[in-house]
């Protein structure tokens, strides 16, 4: 017996998945198994909730049956409590996958007279794991004990031997406490229950608040040691590993397209990296979520999946208005390709914004993720905060391979790189929208102030947003810098008249050319032409003389014929 | 004053009275020993004990909301009275029962 207990804390501590999304991953596999672990909390933070599921989780899930030992609530009340977050819980007591049992004390009905202890609790608890095969075992809250039983001696003495009892039992245990003043639990529970403490926390913090949990130790075994924020909604709780995240999510070399063609050909002519996190920043009315819309629009035309969170638009009125720049968002909702998410971001805190957007996107398993825009968060003095929480959410979609697009409002009065500093770090692709006023006009202009892992263009290119989306005007950059507006119009006119004068003028020499050959050509042909008829008249001299001298010598024939003579054979051939 | 208290309350009801113990314990014992007494000397006649051991009866606990061993419960008459302990403090008892009257 003892070798092999020896053996079991040699190998490593065992754990009891509790099933509480996220839980088990900051305590690397559950709470201890075999041993009590104390959740406390102040009120209405959870743990009644953190221990009814722990045991739903274990009886439904790991099969393991259940005890729970309420001291506060009537098991009618849990039964109804518990509904509303889906757990049956009367299905499964009769399927004997869980035990309630609803221990009352009573002050006033109670007297004591001497020695006592609390064997019946024991009685009863043992009856009814007993009765169940229970693995896991909750009581909730023991301390109410303290409030009953008047002689704390007693009572002390009982609780260590309780806690004792339960590892004996080989249970997995949760026992909950109310928070003191200065101590974990009012009681001090914590003295007892020493190997695995969790602190759930329900704060309000400017008027939001927050649950937040936090291991505060757990013995034999390493732990997350923040505070993650935890959710409670129709699923039971989730927690939210997020700072457990590394660097190492993997990347990718596939590019996407922005939408945006232009802007695809400023950076590289393909477009952001898959997974990277985009950041388009400006100034009020520049048309950030319009960037933010042509990337979505472009994402479900590739049939992939878009979440769109919306912070200070509702999702019609973004639909609406980029439905004026010809950006039809509607069809790809129906389709369900994209998601809107519009919450005010003082709906809740920061760490809820975290725990929301985790649990959205593990749910509706986006290929992109556009945060629009990112900065209505810092309420306050909350810069650092917003800092962290963003740095999460940029870890967690990366780690998902989730290309982030963020919108970011800057304001005009401070250089626009300043403003996002705190967050510059963590993205990879970074568009700088601007206005450039000149010659009495407003225009807009964007640059990509920076792209990890790409040769980006350096231009700021004029960004105008037309019925037909936005479009990119190449860059103008004139003796006198970038033009805009109406400049570059009016210098590209200007161009443009200059450019048509040079056609004109080279017209114009072509025509000269041409006259030119033209009057070559006559001229060629004129001499041609008298040539010609010299020649023609040198040929019939020619004949003429050539017709003489044949006349001559037949003339010489006729006369040698004439005067008879003999030679006349000959005579030809002399003359020659 | 006291045995006028006590007669006027006792006269004519029935003592119904449960004794909670797990098992043979010296606490249960003394418990034990320290009702007979005090029923004997308060309610002669007119009582009854019932001994439940939730060893044997583990299912019983539940059903009188029993935490403490020994408990001592006055079913009857009612209002239910739960005295804990070994009864060792006999006025503590009495008065537990109802058996004292308000001064």
């Amino acid at each position: 017996m003892k070798k092999t207990a020896s053996k079991l804390t040699i190998k490593s501590l065992q754990k009891s998945p509790s099933g509480i999304q996220g839980f088990d991953e900051i305590t690397g596999g559950g709470l201890p198994t075999g041993r009590p672990t104390l959740v406390c909390g102040s009120a209405g933070c959870g743990k009644t909730l953190f221990g009814i599921e722990f045991l739903v989780r274990g009886a439904t899930q790991f099969n393991e049956p259940g005890v729970f030992m309420s001291f506060e609530e009537t098991i009618e009340e849990l039964t109804k409590n518990v509904v509303s977050l889906g757990f049956d819980l009367e299905d499964l007591v009769k399927n004997k996958k869980i035990a309630l049992d609803y221990v009352r004390i009573e002050r006033s009905e109670i007297e004591e007279t001497g020695e006592y202890d609390l064997e019946g609790l024991f009685i009863r608890l043992a009856y009814a794991i007993d009765n169940i095969g229970a693995k896991r075992v909750v009581l909730d809250t023991i301390e109410s004990l303290f409030a009953g039983l008047p002689n704390q001696l007693i009572l002390r003495a009982e609780l260590r031997r309780l806690f004792r009892w339960l590892k004996d039992k080989g249970v997995t245990a949760i026992i909950t406490g109310e928070r003191g003043e200065e101590t974990l639990t009012r009681q001090g529970l914590e003295e007892y229950v020493s190997d695995c403490v969790i602190m759930l926390d329900h704060r309000v913090t400017e008027q939001t608040s927050t649950r937040r949990l936090r291991v505060v130790k757990y013995r034999g075994s390493t732990h997350g040691t923040n505070e993650y924020p935890f959710l409670i909604d129709e699923n039971g709780l989730s927690v939210l590993p997020i700072t457990s995240l590394g660097l190492n999510h993997i990347v990718s070399n596939k590019r996407i397209s922005s939408g945006i063609p232009l802007l695809d050909k400023m950076l590289e002519g393909k477009g952001y990296y898959r997974g990277s996190t985009v950041l388009v920043s400006g100034t009020a009315g520049v048309g950030k979520t319009s960037i933010a819309a042509h990337f979505a629009e472009a994402a479900c035309k590739r049939g992939e999946r878009v979440l769109y969170f919306c912070f200070e638009e509702s999702p019609n009125q973004l639909m609406r208005n980029m439905l004026s720049i010809g950006i039809k968002l509607e069809p790809w909702v129906q389709k369900g390709l994209l998601q809107f998410q519009a919450t005010r971001p003082t709906f809740y805190g920061l760490e809820m914004h975290l725990a929301v957007t985790h649990k959205i996107v593990n749910v509706f398993k986006p290929d992109i993720v556009i945060l629009d825009p990112i900065n209505t968060f810092v309420v306050g003095d909350k810069e650092h905060e917003v800092k962290t929480m963003l740095m999460r959410i940029v870890d967690f979609l990366k780690s998902k391979h989730i290309t982030a697009l963020f919108t970011s409002l800057t304001s005009g009065d401070c250089t626009l790189e300043n403003s996002d500093v705190g967050i510059s770090s963590l993205i990879d692709t970074w568009l700088l929208l601007r206005d450039i006023e000149l010659s009495g006009e407003r225009n807009r202009g964007l640059y990509v102030l920076k792209s990890r892992g790409m040769a980006n263009s350096n231009q700021i290119r004029e960004f105008i947003l037309t019925d037909h989306g936005v479009e990119l005007r190449e860059a103008y950059i004139g003796a006198s810098g970038g033009l805009t507006g109406s400049a570059r119009v009016a210098q590209e006119a200007l161009e443009n008249a200059e450019v048509l004068t040079r056609k004109h003028e080279i017209e114009r020499k072509k025509r000269e050319i041409d006259r030119k050959r033209k009057a070559l050509e006559s001229k060629i042909a004129a001499l041609q032409a008298d040539f010609d008829s010299e020649e023609s008249d040198a040929v019939k001299l020619i004949k003429t003389e050539q017709d003489m001298i044949k006349k001559l010598e037949q003339d010489k024939m006729e006369m040698a014929v004439s005067r008879k003579a003999v030679m006349g054979k000959r005579a030809p051939g002399n003359l020659k | 004053m006291i045995k006028n208290g006590k007669a006027d309350k006792t006269t004519d009801e029935k003592w119904v009275l449960r004794l909670y113990v797990a098992g043979q314990s010296p606490k249960a014992l003394t418990a034990f020993e320290n009702l007979k007494k005090i029923c004997q000397e308060q309610l002669k006649g007119k009582y009854s004990i019932e001994v439940i051991d939730l060893l044997k009866n583990p299912q019983l606990g539940a059903e009188d909301q029993i935490l403490a061993l020994p408990t001592l419960v006055r079913k009857l008459p009612v209002p239910v009275r739960k005295i804990i302990g070994d009864l060792s403090n006999t006025e503590r008892v009495l008065v537990g029962l109802d058996l004292l009257p308000n001064s």
